[in-house]
This record gives C-alpha cells, structure tokens and sequence, in this order.
C-alpha cells in the first residue's frame, strides 16, 4: 500500500514567504512591512492572500500578485493560490511597520511622517536627518511618493506620502 | 450587502457608477495630453500623478459595475461609443487648440479652473458616498478620497495663485471660469435616472451638493478677489443622459485606437 503524505501549507509558512515579496519599485521593503497584506487564509493547500493596494493607480499591482504567486508556488502543499486586491480597511501610510520604515530609509526615501491637528506634515531628511528641508514636489516618480530638498546636506530625496482618512 | 438591495437597484446602482467611472477617465485622458507640455516639469511630473491616480480611480468605478454583471471594466472603458457615455460635458471638452501629435496650443487657465472645480466637486460626491446605501460604493469611495486630498490641494493651489497673480494672469483666470461654467450645470446631475438614484439612498441630492461646493466656492472667490456671478449654472445639453460634443468623439478615438486594432489582445 502505498504512503500518501497530506502535507498541506500552513498559513505561518505563508506568512514568512510573503517577507520576500518586495514593493517592486523598493526593493528594500516587503509588502508586509508595507502592511499591505490584509488577510491570508488557508484551506487544505488553498491560499487566498488579501491585498490592501496603496494607491488605487497604482501600476505596480499586477507585478505584485505575479511576485506573490510566484513565491507561494515554491511552498510544499499548496494547491492553488488566490490573490485578491480589497479596499476595506483602506490602506493608510500608518500600517507601514518598524523594519518596513527603515527599509525606505535605506533606500533614501523618508518614512511617512503622521498629520498634525491642522493637516499639516513634517519629514527630515533620510540622508542627513535635518528637519531644514523644503517640499520640491508633492508628486513624485510614483504615485505614493513626493520630492523633497535637504538644505543642510544639499540632497534632493523622496518620502512616503503621508496617507489618512482623516 | 443585501443581495435584494442590488436586485432592486440595480439599474440606479450601474448609472450613478459608469456616471462616477467615465467622468474619471476622461478626466484622467484629457490629464494625460498635457504630459510633456506642462507648464513647468514638477507640473508634468504632478499632472501625470493625478491622471493616473484617476484612472485608478475610474477603474474601480468600472470594476464595480463589471460586478453587477457588465462587460469588463477594460470593455467598458474603451469600447463604449460616445452615445453611451454618462460624463459630464466639461470634463470631455479639449484643452484647447491643436493637438498634441501637432503644435498643441492648449489653454492651462482653462485646465487649471476645470481640474480646480472638477475635483472639489468630486470631492464632495467622495464624502456624500460615504454614507451611501451600497456599501462596496462606501470602500470605494474613502480610498479614493485619501488621494483626492492631495489633487484638490494641488489645483486649489494653482488657482489662487494665478488668480492673485498678474493682470493678464487674472484676465485669462476669468475668461477660463466663464467658458468653464458654460458646461458645468450637467456636473451634479444624475440624468434621468435621479429621482431613483436619491430615493434609493445611493448618494445625496443634486441640490445638496451644489449647495456645499458653492460654499467652497466662496471662500477661494473672496481670497481671489473674484465676482460670484462669475457661477452660473445653465445647461443646454445633459452628459449624464448620454447626450455629447464631438470631443468626445474625437477622444475616444484617439484613446481607443491601441485597443481596437486587437481587442482580443492580453495586457
């Protein structure tokens, strides 16, 4: 008689997979530092992971849930895999984690900052970290980033759109 | 959401979102001619922003109809001939003379003061959504919102500063706000299908809009300087009833010319 294994993925391994999702325009920050993973079930090999675009337009979603298929398939025990963009909760620049806002600084690109009472924001520079800088540019190369000016270490530099449903 | 609720409304439901989908995309197409002849470069960097931002947003718009049981958002998009398009009127008329593929002498003044009023009145459409009574509408509308902040900030921006800016700057401000309102009474209406739009509880009435962007509308004017009676709001002809100029025409030729030569084709 022969041995059939029933070894079915579980949802940690998932979980710990996902880590080498990268945002495919920061590769120095995954999508789950980037809390963009929402939800990920697990049903005897089915995978359905749930995603939290950042940005509506954004153009990098497509090339996400290849990334994402892409390594799941590499796990033993997975049977099929379902990557679903949801829009509740909505993603807001506070699900971005510890080690997913030093990733962006590594990559030169300031964390998020958080509103102030009067909608106002405030970021330093990644490079330098002195608050003199001033804003180029609201919109940046992508739709999630602005261009920013350090005017003590003479650095153009991006940050992270502060985004809130406030 | 209630499956009875969208069986009842589905007729409402799928005209107030290709209304709220086509405004955004042609929107965002007539955004995207000015790529390369913005003002300045942080403008062509800005502007392409925000045209994409809004094609992301008419494609949620158009995926919620494609749930309802339409043809694909993609289909919805680019293979709907003008006569069954619900956008309003000022948001399909050209930037201006020529052509981009030519010599484009497109009018920023006007650009600037469509984007300015488009945009805070969709804005107060994003809010009013937010209690609506289907809620895949109310998700959809929050996440747009959270971007819309940021392109209202930016037109608002433009339009006091070159309303305050020099003579000739102001002039050209106040032809662009009168050629402007000639098309701006289809922008709050909901067509025909209005009267059950409301009644199902979808959005909030015409009127109830108009009143909150008009008190929007005050405030910058009295920064401005500028007359109130500058707002009229005549319409002759109704985009949301499907009734159009032939810019649109000329539009979605142009948009559509990729995809028609295969629709067939993957992306």
């Amino acid at each position: 008689m022969a041995i059939i294994e029933h070894m079915h993925v579980g949802i940690d391994e998932v979980r710990r997979k996902l880590e080498e999702v990268k945002d495919p325009e920061i590769d120095t920050v995954s999508i789950v530092e980037l809390g963009m993973v929402e939800a990920i079930e697990v049903k005897e090999g089915h995978v359905v992971v749930k995603i939290l675009p950042t940005f509506l337009g954004c153009p990098a979603l497509p090339i996400i849930q290849k990334n994402i298929e892409q390594v799941l398939w590499s796990l033993r025990g997975v049977v099929s895999i379902n990557v679903k963009f949801i829009h509740s909760p909505p993603w807001t620049s506070d699900r971005i984690n510890d080690a997913g806002r030093k990733g962006l600084k590594k990559f030169g690109i300031a964390p998020p900052p958080r509103f102030e009472e009067d909608g106002s924001w405030h970021v330093d520079c990644p490079f330098c970290l002195s608050t003199y800088v001033t804003m180029e540019n609201l919109f940046g190369p992508t739709a999630c980033r602005s261009i920013l000016y350090c005017k003590s270490c003479k650095n153009p530099f991006e940050a992270m759109k502060p985004v809130s449903t406030l | 959401m209630n499956e009875h609720f969208v069986y009842a409304h589905r007729e409402e439901l799928i005209s107030l979102l290709l209304q709220l989908a086509d405004d955004d995309f042609i929107y965002a197409f007539r955004g995207a001619e000015w790529l390369g002849l913005a003002p300045h470069i942080e403008e062509d960097v800005a502007s392409a922003s925000i045209s994409q931002n809004s094609m992301g947003h008419a494609s949620m718009f158009y995926e919620l109809a494609e749930e309802l049981g339409l043809d694909e958002a993609n289909i919805l998009a680019h293979a709907r001939p003008a006569k069954e398009r619900r956008n309003s009127i000022l948001l399909e008329r050209v930037n201006g003379e020529g052509s981009y593929m030519g010599t484009p002498t497109y009018n920023w003044a006007y650009t600037v003061v469509r984007n300015y009023f488009y945009t805070q009145a969709k804005k107060i459409k994003m809010e009013s959504l937010r209690s609506s009574s289907y809620t895949p509408l109310i998700d959809v509308a929050l996440k747009v919102n959270m971007e819309l902040h940021y392109h209202l900030l930016h037109w608002r921006t433009w339009f006091v500063q070159l309303v305050g800016a020099t003579e000739e700057a102001n002039e050209k401000m106040v032809s662009a706000i009168k050629e402007v309102m000639v098309d701006f009474g289809d922008l709050f209406s909901y067509g025909k299908e209005s009267e059950t739009i409301i009644a199902a509880g979808l959005i909030e009435s015409s009127d109830v809009l108009l009143e909150r962007w008009k008190q929007q509308m005050e405030s910058i004017f009295h920064v401005g300087g500028l007359d109130l009676h500058l707002l009229t709001f005549k319409t002759e002809k109704n985009g949301r009833n499907q009734e159009h100029t032939a810019d649109l025409d000329q539009a979605i030729a142009t948009l559509a010319e990729v995809y028609q030569v295969d629709p067939a084709a993957i992306w």
